[in-house]
């Protein structure tokens, strides 16, 4: 009896210990929700590790967190959306330097229905106003991520004070753009989020895209390497190898190249 | 009436002014008792008589509030408790098999595998549960569990037995296999100390008897005597069957 | 729902085809729930049975704290093993966060008080029966502990398997200190929630359903060894 215990044990710690542990060497990305939820990662990310040998592992959070994560040194590189933040966090040491590496663009997503009535508009400011004095639900990431910030800085413009609104007709659902998005389609809300988790949503059921083409609504990623001096333990050699291979011609391709039924999804822009 | 005739030398057991109080009640009083002599001596009386209190006062698993035990003019250090077995009123078995309860004990004397697997063969044999060894001791009938735990007791080699009731919650012919056992183990020079609240069973046990009554020793003496000629009222009515109030 | 039939046919195709990413996962959650309950045992039943027959002072306050720890949001959780181990943290330089490793810390955080809870109640019954008999062989309080374990081995292993579904089934502190990175610390609870943050719902909930079952074959599994051992005349608890 006491055998077929221990040989039980020992069948699910071998069975259990073998599993695949990534082979050194490797980086750890502090990145976006949006940049894993589209799918540019699992695409781009085979390329990189084949002619480097470097494996990246990618931790996708809110762009607010993802920089508080780097500014800890649990990190090597940061891409996020965020400019300001981003040249924040390089003027404080805490980076080495910022590069640009592609774009997209926010768009409004709403119901059907659109109660706001703001279908086939161009300018964000005038759809939110519009939003704002109807009264109709507006779901916010409230999570300090990027596109809340290019959301708020929308808000901004508007002069509504959302804050004012909270709980009433605009919610915070402090999680991440998939599961803000999930919240508007459950609720047939409107809300803003980038394009590239938009197309790669699953669950879009009664929303459609309303707005877009707003030169406001323009996103730019960054890319940082975590500064060394400040962090001793960043592997800065291969963290460097990936930023210059993802600004480089086969990494710009390899974005470029990334497209969800046949749109692209990201554009590349490093100088 | 069984022949007395072989004495070996046993240590006594003395008691001394020995009390337990709880909430103001005396539970158990007894200033002077000797239990000398081959045995079995039979504690009797009825319940609540304080019986199953001495006894555990005797075995060292109470310590009395004043009062002493001895053991061959020794107190009950764990080294002469370790000559001291106790068999309860309900078995406690481990959750191991037969065997193993009985491996248990002889592990704890220090013994090699081999002298175990001889001596546990040689208990099962004699509390005839060979056929039972790899069976679970929790499945055990009422009857074989306290055999059992009677097998476990002499498993530790022990000078002085203590029982405390082992058949008030068996049929009669367990009871009677367990009775031989407790006759046996004695002819063999086991010092036997048995509380029971069944006249009979004393009848049939005893070589000598202590009575008590709230939690006193009303009388002490020979089986053969007392049970011919009770000297208190005390004892000659519980003999009789009256109740004791 | 046409929709969420033919995803859930897909999850269900991924399994039964042996889908190496999604074993790989599955494996992934074993192996760090199956070590975080086994330290977390080591741990939490002496702990567990030392609170049962030891007696010094303070210890009721301890078995109220282990009994309210039982529980601890796994979130506060994951948060403070992150400050720990993370590299401006104190147990920095082990370079520890974002690998499974401190995923099987964060487990056993909090795994150990529930082992330890339940442990302290098993043993303490089972000492309250075996007490005088204990003492009637000689066997000293400390030396019970391991008897009480071994005898009460049944309970027990409701206990080690109450650790385990919670473990299992946890999500809160593993994605934190985990950072649900691909092929590293991706684990099934961190996967439901990322497909669910994509939108695919129904993948996310045919992941569940094999995560419910392999929660369930874990448990049923150790059942049928147990009953067995209870068949087989090593009693029960």
């Amino acid at each position: 009896m006491v055998r077929q215990w221990v040989r039980a044990a020992v069948t699910v710690v071998a069975l259990t210990t073998g599993s695949a542990q990534a082979a050194d060497p490797f980086i750890v990305v502090q990145s976006t929700t949006s940049t894993q939820n589209s799918g540019l990662f699992d695409a781009i990310l085979p390329w990189f590790e084949a002619e480097s040998g470097i494996d990246v592992r990618v931790v996708a959070v809110g762009t607010g967190q993802a920089i508080r994560n780097a500014r800890n040194g649990d990190g090597d590189v940061l891409l996020v959306h965020a400019k300001p933040a981003e040249e924040a966090f390089v003027a404080e040491g805490w980076g080495v330097s910022r590069q640009d590496v592609m774009y997209n663009d926010f768009v409004i997503v709403g119901p059907k229905g659109d109660p706001a009535g703001i279908r086939g508009g161009t300018d964000a400011v005038a759809a939110l106003t519009a939003i704002a004095q109807t009264g109709s639900v507006f779901v916010s990431r409230g999570d300090d991520s990027g596109t809340h910030k290019a959301e708020l800085r929308q808000w901004g413009k508007t002069g509504v004070d959302v804050a004012q609104a909270s709980g009433d007709w605009y919610r915070e659902t402090g999680s991440g753009m998939g599961a803000t998005l999930n919240v508007a389609a459950g609720m047939g809300a409107y809300a803003l989020t980038d394009r590239a988790t938009w197309l790669a949503f699953g669950n879009a059921h009664g929303l459609e895209v309303l707005v877009e083409g707003d030169p406001g609504l323009f996103n730019q990623y960054g890319v940082i390497l975590v500064n060394p001096e400040k962090h001793p333990g960043v592997r800065a050699e291969a963290g460097q190898r990936f930023i210059d291979w993802l600004v480089g011609p086969d990494g710009q391709a390899a974005i470029a190249g990334y497209k969800l039924d046949g749109e692209q999804l990201f554009f590349p822009n490093a100088r | 009436m069984r022949d007395f005739s072989v004495m070996t030398d046993h240590p006594t057991l003395s008691v001394r002014g020995l009390s337990i109080v709880r909430d103001g009640k005396a539970l158990l009083g007894v200033d002077y008792l000797d239990l000398d002599g081959p045995g079995p001596t039979i504690i009797l009386g009825p319940n609540g008589a304080g019986k199953s209190l001495l006894l555990r006062c005797l075995h060292g698993l109470i310590t009395p509030d004043r009062g002493t035990v001895t053991q061959g003019g020794q107190v009950l250090t764990d080294k002469v408790r370790a000559g001291q077995a106790m068999v309860f009123q309900r078995p406690v078995l481990l959750r191991r098999t037969v065997a193993g309860n009985l491996d248990f004990v002889l592990r704890r004397r220090g013994l090699s595998r081999s002298a175990r697997r001889a001596e546990c063969e040689e208990l099962l044999a004699q509390g005839g549960l060979s056929d039972k060894a790899r069976q679970s001791a929790r499945s055990l009938s009422g009857g074989e569990a306290q055999r059992l735990a009677i097998l476990r007791a002499l498993a530790c080699k022990p000078s002085v037995l203590f029982l405390d009731e082992p058949t008030s919650a068996l049929d009669p012919q367990a009871t009677q296999e367990i009775e031989q056992m407790v006759l046996r183990a004695s002819d063999q020079g086991l010092r036997v100390v048995m509380v029971t609240h069944d006249i009979g069973q004393a009848r049939r046990l005893a070589r000598d008897v202590v009575v008590m009554h709230g939690g006193r020793v009303v009388e002490q003496g020979l089986a053969a005597q007392m049970f011919a000629a009770p000297q208190s009222g005390m004892t000659r009515r519980f003999l009789s069957g009256g109740l004791m109030v | 729902m046409q929709d969420f039939a033919q995803q859930f046919t897909i999850a269900l195709g991924l399994i039964f085809t042996g889908d190496p990413e999604l074993w790989a996962i599955v494996l992934l959650s074993l192996k760090v729930s199956v070590w975080a309950v086994f330290i977390a045992s080591l741990i939490g039943m002496p702990l567990g049975a030392g609170l049962a027959v030891g007696r010094f002072p303070g210890r009721r306050a301890l078995i109220v704290l282990i009994n309210a720890l039982m529980g601890l949001p796994p979130v506060v959780v994951g948060l403070l093993v992150y400050l720990m181990l993370s590299r401006s943290g104190p147990l920095g330089v082990l370079q520890l966060l974002y690998t499974p490793t401190a995923m099987i810390i964060a487990q056993v955080v909090l795994v150990t008080p529930i082992i330890a809870a339940l442990t302290r109640q098993v043993v303490e019954t089972l000492a309250v029966e075996y007490d005088e008999q204990l003492r009637s062989l000689g066997v000293s309080r400390l030396s019970s502990v391991p008897v009480l374990l071994w005898d009460g081995r049944l309970a027990l292993m409701t206990a080690l398997l109450a650790g385990f579904g919670r473990a299992i089934a946890e999500v809160g502190a593993v994605i934190i200190v985990g950072g649900n990175i691909n092929h590293v610390t991706r684990v099934m609870t961190t996967t439901i929630a990322l497909e669910t943050s994509k939108g695919n719902l129904a993948l996310a909930l045919a992941l569940g359903a094999v995560l419910i079952a392999l929660a369930v074959s874990v448990t049923g599994a150790v059942s049928v060894l147990s009953l067995r051992g209870e068949r087989q005349g090593v009693g029960h608890a």
